[in-house]
């Protein structure tokens, strides 16, 4: 058994549900309750839920705030209302990506919630604390004190009114917040998500988030595992740290260029990107569709014509789409859509055809 | 609890083993199937194939991971069930009915080292 793995708050629940767990960022987290293909499907054409208590929320606050966010965050949070919520990445000055996360401005003015993958809890925090220097800001990594729960899928909404009855909530459009309250504690409720459904997710105390979790539970909303997680954010074309994001990769390569925000001023990273954005991208992370049912994992190579042409980031047979299908990061000129390449799967190569990576049409709502 | 089936013999891979004169027919247990989780896709080798007793020679994929096979005896693969090919999911409804690869084999010896089925339920008891 490993040793020093970090438990969420959840963990006996998990433990009881007799979901099969894994080491995941350092913690022990549930992979499947029952199956993924059931937990997937049930986000798809219902409701699950997801421990997702391992993610980092780290505070930034101060006179300096705004002007600090906006130097080591890609997208422009410039004049950002009060409970919205952006997407971007932290940059490196090789233009790489430290981390994706998410940024929301909190109901103060000069506050701002930083929510990043837990893989990069301690990695950012320094960064952070790094680039801090010279600005006027206060920033705290409170992950140890936050437990978080996403509630995904298209009956979502009917969840957060009919059972949890946050009415108010019903009102958020996608990537906003609100500030509520749970027996009389802090709730935070945002319409954001990582399945290309809608749904919500709620920040909270570890007792807050414990109570909504068995209230959740018990009005019959299936418990989602890792495993489905990462099969539902693959479907909607949406990266993952460590797979389709690295300090190595950037993010016009990723296909997030939309998140980088070159006309506002110098901020870690701009310079390499406008200058990659001048030479022209060598690489790019494209979809691969397979023509056989054999599965290309995350590290296969990828060959054109005999010739090496890149590597796979993320690969499944796709639940919703019964197909064959994987990310990867291709060389030009073999990233053209409708180019033939083979995929070597074990011992074997699979013919394939290059596609969109957004296998997955999203709902998202409002 | 696994099923198991009477008269078949067994590897610690979790491959079952009929036999039929120097035909040994080649499938996946129910634990095996169970411990994977639903199977989209069986890698088999070719009719012809040599395959050696220990080695793998071939793959199944369930969503999260692939998983080799690994061949309980030595010998030459005489049929594939190509059935797979398009239902792999049928090793998950009823993997004892649903054979992978008939090898003959070069050395039936290698059967003796092969568990029985009373032995393969302690063994499965003991993985858990």
């Amino acid at each position: 058994m490993e040793e020093n793995l970090l438990k969420t708050c959840l963990y006996d629940r998990h433990v009881a549900l007799e979901a099969r767990m894994s080491p995941f960022a350092g913690y022990d987290m549930p992979i499947q309750y029952t199956s993924i293909i059931e937990e997937h499907n049930a986000v798809r054409n219902g409701a699950g839920m997801f421990d997702v208590s391992h993610m980092g929320e780290i505070f930034v606050s101060g006179t300096d705030a705004e002007k600090f966010v906006n130097y080591v965050f890609s997208n422009d949070i410039g004049g950002m209302p009060d409970g919205k919520v952006l997407y971007g990445m932290l940059l490196n000055p090789q233009g790489g990506v430290v981390d994706d996360l998410l940024v929301y401005k909190e109901f103060e003015p000069d506050h701002y919630l930083l929510v990043v993958n837990a893989a990069n809890i301690a990695k950012d925090f320094g960064w952070l604390l790094t680039n801090a220097e010279g600005f006027d800001v206060k920033v705290r990594n409170e992950s140890d004190r936050w437990g978080q729960i996403a509630l995904q899928g298209p009956k979502s909404e009917e969840y957060l009114t009919g059972v949890l009855h946050l009415d108010d909530a019903a009102s958020l459009s996608f990537y906003s917040y609100m500030e509520m309250s749970w027996k009389g504690q802090r709730l935070i409720v945002s319409r954001t998500g990582y399945t290309g459904e809608d749904g919500f997710e709620f920040y909270a105390a570890e007792d807050i988030i414990c109570d909504l979790w068995d209230v959740l539970a018990r009005a019959g909303v299936t418990p989602c595992g890792l495993g489905c997680r990462d099969t539902l954010r693959f479907e909607a074309g949406l990266p993952l740290y460590g797979h389709e994001l690295a300090d190595d990769i950037s993010p016009l390569e990723a296909g997030l260029g939309v998140f980088v925000k070159l006309d506002k001023d110098n901020f870690i990273g701009k310079d390499a990107v406008v200058a990659l954005k001048e030479e022209g991208l060598s690489r790019k992370i494209v979809g691969i569709e397979l023509d056989a049912n054999a599965v290309a994992r995350a590290g296969y190579e990828v060959e054109a014509g005999g010739e090496e042409a890149g590597i796979v980031t993320t690969g499944y047979h796709s639940i919703t789409l019964d197909k064959s299908i994987c990310m990867a990061m291709l060389r030009k000129p073999f990233t053209e859509l409708g180019t033939r390449v083979d995929v070597r799967i074990r011992k074997k190569s699979f013919p394939g055809t290059v596609c969109r990576k957004r296998f997955y049409a999203t709902h998202y709502r409002k | 609890m696994s099923k198991t089936v009477a008269g078949l013999r067994y590897s610690e891979s979790h491959e079952w083993v009929g036999i039929d004169g120097n035909i040994a027919t080649i499938g996946i247990t129910d634990y095996a199937q169970h411990a994977l989780g639903n199977l989209s896709y069986v890698d088999m080798p070719e009719t012809d194939d040599e395959v050696t007793k220990g080695e793998e020679f071939g793959a199944v994929e369930s969503v999260k991971a692939a998983s080799d096979l690994y061949s309980p005896v030595s010998g030459k693969v005489v049929e594939i069930n190509t059935e797979l090919e398009d239902a792999p999911e049928r090793l998950n409804v009823d993997p004892y009915a649903n054979w992978i690869i008939k090898v003959e084999m070069s050395d039936p010896s290698e059967l003796e080292d092969l568990m029985d089925e009373a032995a393969y339920i302690a063994f499965c008891e003991k993985e858990k």
